[in-house]
């Protein structure tokens, strides 16, 4: 998958963060597929690009999992579109994964730090 | 899983939509329309792959793909419906009458006995080496239980009939006197009542019986007080102790109604020497067959030095039960399975030529399939599919076609004759049953699916793309469809001759020289027993008066009564001396008849010397004899036996007879034995309660029988009057007549099958040769070949296949005839007008066969042929 830029400083997202990035990114409302995949660009400041078989699969296993739920509806520019919107479980799930990854994040921050110090 | 799942298509939808929602997004930040347009597609990478993961996203691919190649191969066979349907009616054909026939000889041959341990349980009876095997005499079964140490128990039957007193009148019925320990040896239980009691087996003993089921249920209405009440059975009270079980049943006691214990002998059956009782024994732990056979020949020695029974050498005979039962049917049951399976072998291997040719029309879809990009393992898979499928579908109807085919074949068998079948009941689908179909459909999987794939596997994809087929390979597999045409031509000349000779013994069997006219014969049993018959001379009036009253009805020409109608057994034998002959001890065992002096004419008997029996020989005149042929030229060669004078022992009285006249022979034994030597001995002097009344009708004889029915009955109600048929049909309804008419039948319709089927794959192969050489017939013809060349081309190619067939086929019909020559009457193994006609008939079938392939390749016209390419 290339793209016109030069993709080195950009990141393949890690096993398992692209759900809690969905997750994420629908606490502010319903979304579809293309929104989602620009928001997560957008605000990683164009770090990670999302593989959109990945994530449209990733949508698909949220939904299977009733975290999330999905419904096809207009966009604003007036074009048919699946929006995506966070169900109380997925919620839970947002809060839940949100705790492990600063847990991870701040653990992996000290033995990388620790070694810099 | 009963969410709904999301479909495919739903997806495709979204996808789109994503593309257009960047591809907006994309134009309003600028970039131009096409721009946008490429960006977005490219930003999302492979929409394909992205759908392809989303649809494998809950599958097992293997599973899927299954699942997809069964679906596919469905839509292929179905588009070839010719194909299929022939595949899987040749199969089924195949399989249908092998499993059929299976059923038979698992029910026959596999199925244990119905009895506790049925192995151990032996057949015991008299035998010598000169005389074979024959029941056994009270006296010798009672010693012979006293002395052996072989035997848990010993038992004897013997079979014999009553008559029921009903409220409508006298019924003959079958019963069986047995033994006191008969049902424990065979490890039978009453399901009502009780068995016998050790007393009852007394002599003297209380006349106790045990019902049948069926007549315990048709006799009774199944009423379960019916133990305890009494029967009258030949003027005798029997006080019924029990009822046998549903399951139980004895081959050699036929339907016997009542179980009676041995409890009177007569005069006859307290001789040594009157041989009427069928021993049956359980084998002690431990003991074998052949030392229980040895003690009882010794016994049997011992017992001859002892009484000074002359002439026999006596040894014995043990002989397991089972042997007994099945033995006469076993051969038959193997000729008519290994018949089944060489037609199945032909189904096979003509479904498999099918599949190849097949496979062969496929060559081009193959090849594309295989340039696109599907691999070979995915490509052979396909064809495994296909080949379950047509195996599957065929075993399922070959299952169908056997289960009609075991009612049918059942229900041919006669309903006397099936009563000595016990096992006929258990043919069925069973365990056995069902994994021999298992079986085969395994095999012809297998063959179906292995054959296909390794014709793929050995050829290169390039090769199938171009037309030409040149290569090594296709040679290979053109000469393997040759060699299996080779095959069923040879198979079905196997079944074809064994068919012909079976089909000869047959007509040979109904056309062997009876001695009498069997035509325009009615026959019916009477029975006349019980106290109005009691004493001496009692019976002699009641002959006369139906010999008379008979003989005067409108129709009849003539009648007679006989102990025993002809053609049914060599049973009921009579040992013999020649007055004034030395008594060497030699063993003159006769053919013994009682007649009325109208029968031997009624029968249509050939008289050559002497006379027949007048009314004059009665009890007040001496005795008199007719015997047949074969005991003058036995006994009396180059002699008058006018005059001469026979003895035996006549009801357990010794008795001499002065021979009056000679008869032809008249086959008094079964139609595939040989013509044993016979005496007949006037009725008046010798009384028989049980006989047979003979009839020579001037119409036909089926039309008479009401009216002789109605005759007997009016001299006398209480007569047991049974088992009214003409003598055509008691002669078609023989064992011997009903085995071979059976094997003729049967063989001859699979031999009918094989040929059709073999014809059939000679026909493909030529056909198919023909169409795969079309161009180098039309160069050929080009160069100047005439027509009549290019037929003549064709024919041979065909001929040496059909002569390959023929030559394999007598080979192997001269070796199945050998392995079948037990069931063969008047001809040989090797029979040559059988074998030339077989061989004129596949000849002439397989000229029909490539005739028309051959038409086509002659009216080939080069100028298409060669423009074709």
């Amino acid at each position: 998958m290339t793209t016109q830029k030069n993709s080195d400083d950009r990141i393949a997202l890690l096993q398992g963060t692209l759900d809690l990035l969905i997750l994420k990114t629908l606490v502010l409302g319903p979304r579809h597929g293309q929104g989602i995949a620009r928001q997560i660009r957008r605000q990683s400041e164009e770090v990670f690009f999302v593989d959109h078989g990945s994530l449209y699969l990733a949508l698909q296993r949220l939904e299977d999992r009733k975290w999330i739920a999905a419904k096809w509806g207009v966009s604003e520019n007036n074009r048919k579109a699946r929006f995506y919107s966070l169900t109380a479980r997925g919620r839970g799930q947002l809060t839940e994964k949100t705790g492990e990854w600063q847990r991870l994040s701040r653990a992996m921050g000290l033995i990388l730090g620790g070694e810099e110090a | 899983m009963f969410r709904r799942q999301r479909n495919a298509k739903d997806f495709a939808a979204e996808i789109e939509a994503h593309l257009a929602l960047e591809e907006d997004e994309l134009k309003s930040e600028g970039v131009s329309d096409d721009e946008a347009h490429r960006r977005a597609r490219c930003d999302f990478g492979s929409v394909s792959a992205a759908r392809e993961r989303f649809y494998l996203k809950d599958r097992i691919p293997w599973l899927d793909s299954l699942a997809r190649d069964v679906k596919f191969s469905i839509r292929q066979l179905f588009r070839n419906p010719g194909f299929t349907a022939a595949a899987v009616a040749v199969l089924a054909l195949g399989m249908g009458a092998s499993l059929a026939i299976f059923a038979f000889v698992d029910a026959a041959l596999l199925e244990p006995l119905p009895y506790a341990n049925p192995g151990r349980l032996m057949s015991v009876n008299e035998s010598s080496s000169s005389a074979g095997r024959w029941p056994l005499s009270y006296p010798d079964y009672i010693d012979w239980q006293r002395m052996n140490q072989s035997f848990r128990s010993l038992e004897a039957h013997s079979g014999t009939g009553f008559l029921l007193r009903t409220p409508s009148g006298a019924e003959p019925v079958q019963a069986e006197r047995v033994s006191g320990g008969f049902f424990q040896t065979l490890g039978v239980h009453p399901m009502l009542g009780r068995d016998f009691l050790p007393g009852e087996n007394r002599l003297g003993g209380p006349n106790v019986t045990l019902l049948s089921y069926g007549a315990w249920l048709h006799r009774f209405d199944g009423r379960k007080d019916v133990v305890g009440r009494t029967v009258d059975l030949d003027d005798n009270a029997y006080t019924v102790i029990g009822v046998l079980p549903r399951t139980f049943n004895f081959a050699l006691s036929g339907n016997a109604e009542f179980w009676v214990p041995i409890n009177a002998l007569s005069t006859h059956e307290k001789k040594r020497t009157f041989y009427a009782f069928e021993g049956v024994g359980r084998l002690r732990d431990g003991i074998g067959v052949k030392t229980a056979q040895a003690e009882i020949a010794g016994i049997a020695r011992k017992l001859e030095r002892l009484y000074a029974i002359p002439g026999r050498e006596l040894n014995g005979s043990v002989i397991p039960l089972s042997e007994i039962i099945v033995g006469d049917v076993r051969p038959v049951l193997l000729t008519l399975l290994g018949g089944a399976v060489l037609l199945l072998m032909i189904s096979c291997v003509n479904v498999v030529s099918l599949v190849l040719v097949r496979s062969e029309s496929r060559r081009r879809e193959i090849a594309v399939r295989g340039a696109l990009g599907a691999t070979r393992v995915r490509l052979v898979r396909q064809f495994v599919t296909e080949g379950l499928l047509v195996a599957s579908g065929g075993s399922v109807a070959g299952a169908m076609v056997a289960s009609v085919a075991m009612r049918l074949l059942g229900g041919m068998v006669p309903k006397d004759m099936a009563d000595n079948m016990p096992f006929l009941e258990g043919v069925r689908l069973n365990a056995h049953t069902a994994a021999f179909a298992a079986g085969i459909a395994l095999m012809a999987a297998v063959l179906f699916a292995a054959i296909p794939a390794l014709r793929l596997l050995s050829q290169s994809v390039r090769d199938g793309l171009s037309d030409g087929d040149r290569g090594a390979a296709g040679r290979l597999w053109r000469r393997l469809g040759s060699n299996m045409v080779v095959l069923e031509l040879a198979v079905s000349v196997i079944l074809l001759v064994a068919a012909g000779l079976l089909g000869r013994s047959f007509y040979r069997l109904l056309h062997v020289s009876l001695g009498f006219d069997p035509g325009h014969l009615a026959t019916l049993q009477v029975m006349a027993s019980g106290n109005s018959y009691q004493g001496a001379g009692k019976t002699t009036g009641l002959y006369r008066e139906i010999e008379r009253r008979v003989s005067s009805l409108p129709g009849v020409q003539s009648a007679g009564l006989t102990s025993l109608l002809p053609a049914e057994c060599d049973c009921a034998t009579d040992n013999i001396r020649i007055v004034g002959r030395p008594d060497n001890g030699e063993h003159n065992e006769v053919d013994e008849r009682h007649v009325s002096p109208g029968y031997l004419h009624a029968l249509g008997a050939s008289l050559l010397r002497g006379r027949y029996f007048s009314q004059a020989d009665d009890a007040s005149h001496p005795g008199v004899a007719v015997i047949n042929e074969a005991l003058a030229q036995w006994y009396f060669p180059g002699q008058d036996p006018i005059g001469q004078k026979i003895a035996n022992d006549e009801g357990g009285v010794a008795s001499v007879w002065e021979i009056v006249g000679v008869i032809g022979d008249v086959r008094e034994g079964p139609l595939d034995g040989d013509i044993s030597p016979a005496e007949y001995f006037p009725i008046n002097q010798a009384r028989q309660d049980s006989f047979t009344l003979v009839v020579r009708t001037a119409q036909d004889p089926a039309a008479l029988l009401p009216l002789l029915v109605d005759t007997v009955r009016q001299i006398d109600p209480d007569l047991g009057v049974s088992d009214e048929t003409t003598m055509d049909a008691k002669i078609d309804g023989t064992q011997a007549a009903l085995l071979h008419r059976f094997a003729a039948w049967l063989v001859g319709g699979f031999a009918a099958s094989a040929l059709l089927l073999g014809i059939v794959g000679l026909y493909g192969v030529i056909a198919w040769s023909v169409s795969r050489r079309t161009r180098e017939i039309g160069v050929r013809m080009a160069l100047g070949a005439q027509r009549a060349s290019v037929h003549r081309m064709v024919l041979g190619e065909a001929a040496v296949l059909a002569l390959a067939g023929i030559v394999i086929g007598c080979a192997g019909a001269l070796a199945a005839g050998r392995m079948m020559q037990g069931l063969l009457f008047g001809v040989r193994a090797w029979d040559p007008p059988t074998l030339a006609a077989v061989c004129i008939v596949l000849g002439a079938a397989a000229l029909l066969a490539s005739y028309l392939p051959a038409r086509r390749a002659a009216s080939v016209n080069p100028v298409d042929a060669l423009r074709a390419e």
